[in-house]
């Protein structure tokens, strides 16, 4: 577990930061080849493609054929990105990545853009059940970044990682959260924000944000949360979550994802299976399909904003009481 | 005058040895398949022995490998597609000596690196695990494409089957191989006409199936898929053409060499009984 201070920011429209991990990546590491299934701009692959076009491959809205392809590049040694929507890279190819991808551990990394809420384009292409898909798969490492700096970090860490891996990627006005200067990504490592001692605030992807801005809300009410960010959903950091579960009897998770299999369901394995005893509320859809809106729009609708939260914890706390 | 027709006929015996070197070969692969199905009391006897001609010509008179060093970088590589029919593919990697010949009646039994479909991960000579159909051909694209990328002049070989051809990913992987120009790809569907629920052409017609890949904008043959002779022909044809994959549409009958497996659904994935593997053995001696 790494304590970091945070700063609270947009990336900027142009940041794109994935565009330029990905073409950074492509600098220091000839091994990568980018797949693309037709939305290149879409899913920030656009700068790699200009790059270099040697290594890049558009296969077109084919996302079955894109993953297998990967899968016999990654044979061969070379070290495949394949991207499309969230939806499309998990939910239509589920079994091409089952049994190609994790089945025979081949290293395939797999992106999957505008995640859960953050799609504009209705339920369809909003990926509310990835991290689910994903996790359920042996061998399949899992992440959910919060921010740019975690952007920045984890891409070229995942391409050092042996192993198939799925990655959920914000883009263009990302979040800037994690100091770059300071902060370290790890996989498999939380990262506890702030310690205290009411209540223990598990958040991860772009709901880090919506948890941030809680904290003031919630120091007006005089509650003094811990909060602990879960950027690597598989393997999850047990050892700082049962730390961060002993500070307080209520837990609060809080995902950008059906509160089913995703990080909520996580934290409730551990505190299950160590023991703990904490008492839990998940925070994210509950057993629904999302309407289409902004995310603004939607984190109001499923009750995802820092108000939310803060009123979820007063009301457990005075259920405790 | 009297030496060169000396020669000539001499010649001529050679080939004649050499084909009837190559024919025994195939059904002693046969053989093989047959006893280690009945062995194990499992597996797929029809498919198997419809691309057993196939992949015997593929193993032992055209690709360049190394059963010492079954990952040698420069071997050119195989998939097959349709998994089910690995008894033939393990049967040939056995004669290649991948592995003992006495470990094919091990197949599908607990632990063993015979299993019924094949991993990479344990049987020596796999280049690559299938099982679920129509995923194979895109990997195989995907290794070509590797092959292209890294300058390196393997080739790679990929058997399909009829009843596979109904997978959607099948015509996504044959666009993508035709727009890459990967002619260091050659595939083979196994026409045997025969599907678990009957006859392909009831089930879901694939044809017209070489005008399909045709279309697709694949150098498409279309062979007797147990004439020796015709599958090497055909690949020579496929290594001399440049920007295109080939694919070589072999006609082959389901269950070929054993009577009473030929043409039958039944002995798709039927393993013969005791008696049967004797009488099945006696044809093919």
């Amino acid at each position: 577990m790494q304590e970091c201070k945070y700063i609270l920011a947009k990336s900027g429209q142009d940041f794109a930061p994935y565009k330029r991990a990905l073409v950074m990546l492509g600098e220091s590491n000839k091994r990568v080849i980018v797949l693309g299934a037709d939305l290149s701009n879409s899913t920030e692959i656009d700068g790699f493609r200009d790059r270099f076009p040697d290594r890049f491959f558009n296969i077109g809205v084919a996302e079955q054929n894109e993953m297998n392809i990967a899968v016999g590049l990654a044979i061969e040694g070379e070290i495949p990105f394949v991207h499309s929507f969230g939806v499309f890279v998990t939910r239509r190819v589920y079994e091409q990545v089952c049994v190609q991808v994790a089945m025979q551990n081949i290293n395939v990394k797999i992106v999957g853009s505008i995640p859960g809420l953050t799609s504009r384009l209705g339920p369809t292409h909003q990926a509310i059940d990835d991290l689910a898909l994903m996790r359920t798969l042996p061998n399949m490492t899992v992440i959910d970044p919060a921010d740019a700096t975690e952007i920045l970090q984890a891409v070229p860490a995942i391409a050092e990682h042996s192993g198939p891996v799925y990655i959920r990627m914000m883009r263009r006005e990302v979040p800037l959260i994690f100091d770059p200067e300071k902060y370290h990504f790890q996989i498999g490592k939380a990262a506890c924000i702030q310690e205290g001692q009411d209540v223990t605030i598990i958040a991860c992807g772009v709901m880090l944000q919506n948890a941030l801005a809680s904290l003031p809300l919630l120091e007006q009410n005089n509650i003094n949360p811990t909060l602990l960010h879960i950027s690597t959903i598989k393997p999850i950091d047990t050892t700082a979550i049962i730390e961060a579960a002993s500070k307080s009897r209520l837990i609060i998770t809080i995902e950008n994802h059906l509160i089913t299999n995703g990080l909520g369901s996580s934290i409730a394995e551990i505190i299950a299976e160590n023991g703990l005893g904490n008492t839990l509320i998940r925070m994210g859809l509950r057993d629904e399909f999302a309407a289409p809106g902004t995310q603004e729009y939607l984190f109001e609708r499923y009750q995802l904003n820092s108000r939310h939260i803060v009123e979820k914890i007063l009301e457990g706390l005075k259920n405790k009481k | 005058m009297q030496d060169i027709d000396n020669l000539k006929e001499l010649d001529k015996k050679d080939e004649k040895d050499e084909k009837d070197e190559k024919a025994e070969k195939a059904k002693e692969v046969r053989r093989l398949i047959i006893q280690m199905i009945a062995e194990a009391n499992s597996g797929h006897p029809g498919g198997s022995l419809s691309m057993t001609d196939i992949i015997t010509t593929l193993y032992f008179s055209i690709m360049n490998h190394s059963a010492a060093n079954p990952t040698w970088e420069e071997r050119d590589r195989f998939v097959l597609s349709k998994g089910h029919a690995c008894p033939a593919f393990y049967a040939v990697l056995a004669l290649c000596g991948y592995f003992p010949i006495s470990e094919l009646m091990n197949l599908r039994k607990l632990g063993s690196i015979l299993q019924g479909h094949p991993d990479h991960e344990v049987t020596p000579g796999v280049d690559f695990s299938t099982g679920s159909l129509g995923q194979g051909i895109s990997a195989a694209c995907g290794m070509a494409l590797a092959g292209k990328i890294d300058k390196k002049n393997y080739r790679v070989y990929v058997i399909i089957g009829d009843g596979e051809s109904q997978e959607g990913q099948v015509w996504e992987a044959a666009m993508s191989a035709a727009h890459y120009k990967l002619d260091n790809l050659c595939a083979f569907l196994d026409y045997n006409k025969l599907q678990i629920d009957g006859e392909v052409e009831k089930i879901m017609n694939i044809e017209p199936v070489v005008d399909k890949w045709k279309a697709f904008g694949w150098n498409t043959l279309r062979i007797d898929g147990h004439s020796i002779e015709q599958i090497i022909e055909a690949v020579g044809i496929a290594h001399k053409t440049k920007d295109k994959p080939t694919m070589i549409v072999a006609d082959t009958i389901k269950g070929k060499g054993v009577s009473f497996m030929e043409g039958r659904v039944g002995f798709h994935g039927v393993a013969p009984t005791r008696d049967q593997e004797q009488q099945a053995l006696s044809e093919l001696m």
